[in-house]
C-alpha cells in the first residue's frame, strides 16, 4: 500500500524535524523543505497515468488540444504554488507565502487568457447583434 | 522509495552534528570557527536540498508538458 509509505515517511520527517529544530531551526526547516519534494515526487508518477486519461478522454470527445494543454499548464501551476506557500506558511513567513499565492494566481489568469477569449467569442456568436 | 528517506535521514545528521560541533568549539573558546562550521553545514545542507528541488520542477515540467 503506498499510502503507508507517505504516511510513515511524513511522521518520520516531522520527528527528525523537531529533534533538529532544537539545535538550528534553518536545517529543520530543510528537513521539512526535502520531506515535501520526496512525497511530491511519489505523487507524481501516480499522475502522470491520471493525465494520460484526461488526454484520451480529450481526443475521444475531440476537445480541443489547446484547452486539454492549458488546463494541465494550470494544473500544475497550482501544484507549485501551493507547494511553495505551503512551505514558507509552516517557516513562519505567512506574508511572503500570501504573495506566492498571489503571483500564482496571476500566472493562472495569463496562461487561461485563450481560453477566455474563446469562451467570450462563442458568446458573442450567440448573441443575435454581435 | 528508501533511497528519497535516506536523504532525510542524511540532512537530519548533518544538522545534528553541526550543532554538536559548534558546542564543542564554543567551549574550546573558538567562537568563530564554531561559527564558520555551522555556516559550512548550512551551505552543505542548501546544495543539498537545491539538487533535490530542482530535479522536482524539471518532473513536474516533464509531467504537465510545460511548453511555456
Amino acid at each position: 500500500m503506498d499510502i503507508i509509505i507517505v504516511v510513515s515517511i511524513g511522521i518520520v520527517a516531522s520527528l527528525l524535524a523537531l529533534i533538529v529544530k532544537e539545535q538550528n531551526s534553518s536545517i529543520a526547516f530543510f528537513v521539512v523543505v526535502v520531506t515535501g519534494i520526496i512525497i511530491f515526487l511519489f505523487v507524481l508518477q501516480k499522475i502522470t497515468g491520471i493525465l494520460l486519461l484526461i488526454e484520451q478522454l480529450g481526443e475521444r470527445a475531440n476537445v480541443e488540444g489547446l484547452y486539454i494543454k492549458t488546463i494541465l499548464k494550470i494544473i500544475g501551476i497550482a501544484y507549485i504554488t501551493e507547494f511553495g506557500a505551503h512551505l514558507t506558511r509552516d517557516a513562519g513567513l505567512s506574508a511572503i507565502a500570501a504573495k506566492i499565492e498571489l503571483a500564482g494566481k496571476i500566472i493562472i489568469i495569463t496562461v487561461a487568457i485563450p481560453i477566455l477569449t474563446a469562451v467570450i467569442e462563442t458568446i458573442l456568436h450567440f448573441m443575435p447583434g454581435g | 522509495m528508501l533511497g528519497e528517506a535516506m536523504i532525510l535521514f542524511q540532512i537530519a545528521g548533518i544538522g545534528m552534528i553541526v550543532a554538536i560541533i559548534h558546542t564543542v568549539l564554543k567551549q574550546m573558546g573558538k567562537e568563530e570557527i564554531a561559527q564558520f562550521t555551522t555556516l559550512m553545514g548550512f551551505i552543505l545542507v542548501l546544495l543539498i536540498v537545491l539538487g533535490k528541488l530542482s530535479e522536482l520542477f524539471q518532473q513536474i515540467k516533464s509531467v504537465f508538458l510545460f511548453q511555456g
